[in-house]
């Protein structure tokens, strides 16, 4: 993990004491709210319905057991004992009080943990693939790039002030786990034909009201020029994009607007004029920082498939954890593990400040004191020895981590909505709790397979509805509660985004909406298919036939 | 923040005027005396359109005065003794989040529908 | 609204004439890019320092041409959370190599001078009480940044590996 050296504990401790400064020409009325909105976005406070709302970067998912620590502290002292863990790699505080963040700022500072720019219309946090530098499908461990882009943008006097808000994510697999195709930049490495490792720059993805999958603005990008193109791309950005309409204001809708074409002249002239400058990453601070990802010592063990198949034919429960919460590590006998957030009736991402410390004693016992926080909601251990995977497995069952249901129906995806946030038009989290209750037979989770739900309370679609293979989306009909779904989303390297299925649904009718959905999937597909290859063979009238044709039991309203 | 009817329709009923406090940011109610009160209960209702009127310069001020923003009307009505609002956004601010009745504040029961 | 040059508040040597048709034919004066066009010759042949003032919708490849006759570009921001003459700073300094003036007009705030300085603005109209106090917290309250600054000093990585740490 990376460790801050001086450098970056002076500029952290400066904004933290800017932040103090703020706040009290805030409270003693030399700015107004107007002004002063901007300021406290840029550290990550909101104002939502119940209180301030401090959202605290994660940066590219990686977390160490004494800031895992710290957040529980921080839940305890300043909040209301437990935290949320978002779609970004974030995790967000629904009961701050603006007279104490500079001292909660202070102590995130403490261990290296900031909310700068968690929030507001600059560069946000850096997300990536949360199984980095471990798993077996990786080309290269991408968070040395993360790390640069983070201290590329932080206070950037330049980009502090763009038209809205600008997010990007970096996969080192070609197995995308970081959704780089819906961001406002992507950064794909991959090897060109000569055979050096490279980027693959995609812009103009994002999903919220218009949603687009990005556009490659550039094929193969040497890994030493990449702040200077990100700046070309910013600045054009910052330029040309529009400052008209807050709905229309973000990259992706210039791209789209003038053109990928267009865009990537404009990119490419700035590009050639800055790329011999001092943003070009010297090799000695590409190899200070990637010394800290550096792989940590690992016993020399070898895959232990035969135990391991023993112990899971001995037991139904491990066994189906296994299949469902385990992943392939590239060292021989290591695991990772991803611990699922959502137990029955769990909030999608809410964690006690108790449970945090219990994963935090966890990680230092069985994955060298690190945690991975991922974007659906979910944690992961990422070095976990193969030979202590039962024993890890029975205490994680003891604090209802180890539900089976990893990207499987019940893994349910889900903004704060209503509940929390002023923006919602709807309560989004009693109909996740629905679904994980509904949906509680881990063998039939098993059977169905991968399936992802996401959730989102409105339009601005937090809970990346767009990308669900189910998507729900909350809407406001008559005052009432209702839902529109779509299906067919997709995150990963064939990323797709949803198709609306009908008109929508009210509240109580969701859960059986999605039974309808799942039977027919069982009912259609061919070996092997998950439901998203059966969606793409058959398209979406059997889907809607199941939900809304004449045979349907409906639920009474 | 003008003083304009956010929400509620112009068929007579009673108006409370909600806010959040800037030093913690929680919801409160004008209460009487220029006081701001966390608790729904003893907020001050309005039931004139120029008591309404004057109570809202009355907020205007005490956000002149950095004690709270963002003031605005809401509807509410009595049922069983107990104030709520009308809009289940305004009841979520009152009463605390639907999921999490634990730390919700009067302990109001949320299987009872809005209309 | 006090003009913050260097380390002072001066007298703004420049007239504005913002909205007049008639051109005085002495004085140090500030025209917007219509007034400039449409007396351009003049203008660049013109004795007295001449400044151009440039909305944010109008970028400094506009007048990259004619930046030897100006001695002092101003960059407008409409309201504070309209960044785009930060990029304008940055490209008449690195790009067209601008070494005259560069003033801040418009929505210019004590929370935005630093951000402003290392884009490279030089000169601020502050609505401010207290201008100069303004500047100061400005400057005092960051003496490291990882991103270089128009004005040369050194970034943090830089920083890091002259002492070979």
């Amino acid at each position: 993990m990376y460790r801050y050296d001086e450098f970056d504990h002076k500029l952290v401790a400066e904004r933290v004491e800017q932040l103090r400064r703020q706040v009290k020409r805030r409270m003693s009325g030399e700015l107004t709210e107007d002004q002063f909105k901007p300021l406290r976005l840029m550290n990550g406070l909101y104002m939502q319905l119940h209180a301030y709302m401090l959202r605290v970067n994660v940066p590219y998912g990686s977390l160490s057991s004494a800031q895992m620590r710290k957040f529980a502290h921080v839940a305890r002292r300043y909040d209301k004992g437990f935290g949320h863990f978002t779609t970004r790699q974030n995790i967000q505080y629904n009961w701050i009080k603006l007279e104490e963040t500079p001292d909660l700022l202070a102590e995130l500072a403490e261990v290296e943990v900031t909310a700068i720019q968690s929030s507001g219309n600059c560069v946000r946090n850096i997300t990536s693939d949360h199984y980095a530098g471990r798993a077996k499908d990786e080309l290269e461990d991408p968070r040395v790039y993360c790390e640069l882009l983070r201290q590329y943008s932080v206070l950037n006097p330049e980009f502090s002030y763009l038209p809205r808000k600008f997010k990007i994510a970096v996969t080192g697999s070609p197995h995308d786990r970081a959704a780089v195709a819906l961001h406002d930049i992507g950064l794909r490495m991959h090897l060109n034909e000569a055979g050096q490792v490279g980027f693959e720059v995609l812009v103009g993805g994002g999903q919220g009201r218009t949603p687009f999958l990005a556009h490659t603005i550039r094929e193969w990008l040497e890994p030493e020029h990449l702040l200077s193109y990100v700046e070309a791309i910013l600045r054009v950005y910052n330029i040309h994009g529009r400052r008209d309409n807050i709905h229309k204001a973000r990259i992706k809708i210039i791209v789209n607007q003038m053109g990928i074409d267009r865009y990537r002249e404009l990119v490419e002239a700035d590009f050639e004029r800055i790329r011999g400058s001092a943003l070009k990453i010297p090799q000695a601070e590409l190899d200070r920082i990637n010394a800290y990802f550096a792989p940590p010592e690992y016993e020399e063990l070898e895959d232990i498939s035969g135990e391991l198949a023993a112990l899971r034919a001995a037991d139904e429960r491990f066994d189906r954890w296994v299949g469902a919460n385990v992943a392939a590590h590239k060292v021989p006998g290591y695991s990772i593990v991803n611990l699922s957030l959502k137990a029955p009736g769990r909030a999608p991402g809410d964690m006690t400040a108790d449970a945090m410390d219990a994963v935090a004693d966890l990680a230092d016992r069985y994955s060298m004191g690190e945690i991975r926080v991922n974007h659906r909601q979910n944690l992961s251990f990422v070095d976990v020895r193969q030979c202590e995977l039962h024993t890890l497995w029975q205490k994680l069952e003891g604090l209802e981590l180890a539900t089976p249901n990893i990207n499987r129906l019940s893994d349910v995806v889900c903004c704060p909505g209503l509940d929390f946030c002023s923006l919602a038009n709807s309560r989004s989290i009693p109909v996740a709790q629905d679904l994980s209750r509904h949906f509680i037979d881990v063998d039939k989770l098993a059977l169905v397979g991968d399936f992802t739900i996401n959730i989102s309370g409105c339009m601005n679609a937090c809970g990346h509805h767009h990308v669900g293979n189910i998507g729900i989306l909350g809407v406001d009909k008559r005052g009432k509660e209702f839902f529109q779904l779509t299906l067919g989303g997709s995150s990963d390297e064939g990323a797709s985004l949803g198709d609306r299925l009908g008109r929508a649904l009210p509240q109580e009718d969701v859960p059986l909406a999605v039974e309808a959905i799942v039977a027919a999937y069982l009912d259609i597909r061919e070996e092997g298919e998950r439901f998203l290859d059966t969606y793409r063979r058959v398209g979406i009238e059997p889907f809607k036939e199941a939900v809304y044709g004449p045979s349907v039991v409906r639920a009474v309203a | 923040m003008s003083p304009v009817h956010r929400h509620g329709s112009r068929v007579p009923n009673m108006q409370m005027i909600i806010a959040s406090r800037l030093t913690d940011g929680r919801v409160v109610f004008l209460g009487d005396g220029g006081a701001w009160v966390d608790s729904i209960e003893c907020g001050v209702v309005l039931e004139k359109e120029e008591d309404a009127a004057r109570r809202m310069s009355e907020a205007e001020l005490a956000v002149t005065d950095n004690r709270i923003f963002d003031p605005y009307f809401i509807d509410v009505v009595v049922e069983d003794g107990e104030r709520r609002p009308t809009k289940v956004r305004e009841a979520i601010r009152a009463f605390g989040p639907s999921v999490r009745t634990d730390l919700s504040a009067g302990g109001w029961d949320w299987h009872v529908q809005i209309r | 609204m006090a003009l913050v040059r260097g380390n002072a508040v001066v007298e703004d040597p420049f007239t504005n004439l913002a909205g007049r048709e008639d051109i005085p034919s002495s004085g140090a004066i500030i025209v917007d890019l219509e007034q400039w066009r449409a007396n351009r010759d003049a203008l660049a042949g013109r004795a007295d320092p001449v400044g151009i003032r440039l909305r944010s919708d109008q970028p400094p490849e506009l007048i990259a041409a004619e930046l030897g006759f100006l001695d002092m570009v101003a960059l407008e921001f409409p309201a504070f959370k309209d960044g785009r003459a930060y990029s304008y700073a940055r490209l008449l300094r690195d790009q067209y190599g601008y070494t005259g003036e560069i003033r801040a007009v418009g929505d210019v705030l004590l929370e935005q001078l630093h951000f402003m300085e290392r884009t490279g603005f030089d000169a601020f109209e502050l609505d401010s009480d207290d201008p100069l106090r303004d500047l100061q917290i400005a400057r005092s309250e960051f003496d490291v940044w990882y991103q270089p600054s128009a004005d040369g000093r050194m970034t943090a990585i830089e920083l890091r590996h002259q002492r070979g740490g």
